[in-house]
């Protein structure tokens, strides 16, 4: 096995839409620009326009999954074909939807060689979107009423049940809406329901400002390496388009418990809202890096080398306070791709990086 | 009824962030505030500046007015007026709840 700084790390969530950015290729940015690292990057995407499978400067190798719909068997089988051909030492899963696949194939996935540092189903469960104010009171924080529901019924007399819009949408793994009257509702909740399956989430909105945290819990409760910020610019998704590094021990002394509360192992991000009287309020808690993770480097904390560290059971760097007023300003830009190795995706699933990997 | 007494009489509109808190902002010289808590950002003139400093040091309502006395020509009635509106729009940028 390989040490952190020379180790052959596969990432997912290779996508890079403009309005909401997989978290992929922000991941391999942290390690490629880390001075510790000096290993290789294998890119993993699920569609063939995922640009960063073709990104030389940060993805060393290329391959394609079958969607997580496809389901584990074939997700294993894929994952030891580019094993044999490319070996891995360490996989990051990083997009919500493959999580549960990859969770359920973990022991599978490390008798292959292949370290992974994620939470047991159970553990994975009790982060659910529609878990949420449960674990929240057990944490002591507090949190929007949440319900699931699986029919559309449900907006017609929604406001005399004490559910008064606007209310959010929400898929069980990703999206969400914002709605205010039941035109509006029944709209966003078959769209929601078309995408993402059933239960929808119904969450009651709370109004202040949207703060975000990301750390890695070591499964014994601690966390490592909080950085948190506060958006300062969202796109029509209402992902970060611009924030900033800020530190609040509120925050922090919310998500310490939080995270001890469910043990969590791997990386997280909490959403939370500030409200008008100054309290946090829990909207969300996700299973993996977020896509604004390169600011953890760009405050000194790079949570995927940390990653890299926790999956060796090598020591965890200790950090020294970070910088608060690190300001992250997303762009999109394009990448030129010649057709053959376009063709090379599209035809093999396995991109033809003219700097590959090193065998020596 | 002095500019003190009326600071004390009105508590809830005079309350000040504490200096502790004050002492968190980032402050720079071309007058940029960065609260670091809460990620706000914000600008003040040169008054403003004087007058964040001097909270930070934990002055009091009266000890500001009399500071800013020495410095500008003026009431003291007129400064206490323009100080609580200055406050109030401290008080929005910088939650003292946090």
């Amino acid at each position: 096995m390989n040490t952190s700084n020379q180790c052959r790390v596969a990432i997912t969530g290779m996508n890079a839409k403009p309005d909401n950015p997989g978290p992929g290729v922000a991941v391999a940015r942290c390690l490629k620009e880390s001075s510790d690292f000096q290993g290789q990057i294998i890119g993993l995407g699920y569609d063939s326009l995922d640009p960063g499978l073709y990104m030389q400067e940060f993805i060393d190798e290329s391959f394609l999954l079958p969607y997580p719909s496809a389901g584990e068997d074939a997700l294993l089988t894929r994952i030891e074909e580019i094993h044999y051909s490319t070996p891995i030492d360490i996989l990051i899963p990083c997009l919500d939807a493959e999580l549960p696949n990859f969770i359920r194939l973990a022991a599978k996935i490390k008798s292959l060689g292949i370290k992974t540092v994620l939470p047991d189903a159970e553990r994975f469960r009790l982060r659910n979107k529609d878990r949420l104010p449960e674990l929240a009171e057990h944490a002591g924080i507090e949190c929007p009423d949440i319900k699931a529901i699986t029919n559309v019924s449900f907006f017609k007399d929604c406001h005399e049940k004490g559910w008064e819009y606007p209310l959010v949408i929400k898929g069980i793994f990703y999206d969400a809406y914002i709605v205010h009257h039941k035109d509006e509702a029944s709209s966003a909740f078959r769209k929601v329901a078309t995408q993402w399956g059933y239960p929808v989430l119904v969450q009651k909105v709370v109004k202040g400002e949207e703060y975000n945290l990301t750390a890695i819990g070591d499964g014994k409760g601690n966390l490592i390496a909080p950085v948190m910020m506060k958006k300062m610019a969202l796109t029509d998704k209402g992902k970060a388009w611009a924030g900033v590094s800020i530190f609040s021990q509120k925050l922090l002394d919310a998500a310490t418990r939080l995270v001890t509360a469910i043990n969590w192992t791997g990386p997280l991000e909490l959403e939370v809202m500030k409200d008008r009287q100054g309290r946090y309020q829990l909207i969300e808690i996700n299973p993996r890096f977020p896509a604004w993770i390169y600011l953890s480097e760009g405050v000194q904390r790079n949570l995927p080398f940390a990653l890299l560290k926790v999956a060796l059971d090598e020591l965890a760097p200790v950090y020294s306070d970070y910088q608060s007023g690190i300001l992250f300003i997303r762009y999109a830009q394009e990448i030129i791709v010649p057709i053959n190795e376009f063709e090379s995706i599209v035809m093999s699933g396995t991109g033809n990086n003219t700097s590959g990997i090193d065998e020596s | 009824m002095d500019s003190t007494n009326q600071f004390i009489s009105h508590p809830g509109k005079s309350t000040l962030p504490s200096a502790d808190r004050l002492q968190q902002l980032a402050i720079s010289e071309s007058g940029f505030i960065f609260d670091p808590v809460s990620g706000h950002s914000f600008s003040v003139n040169e008054t403003g500046m004087l007058i964040v400093r001097l909270l930070q040091q934990g002055k009091d309502l009266p000890a500001t007015i009399a500071a800013l006395q020495n410095d500008y020509n003026e009431l003291a009635a007129v400064i206490e007026r323009d100080l609580m509106e200055f406050i109030s729009l401290l008080r929005e940028q910088v939650d003292a709840s946090i």
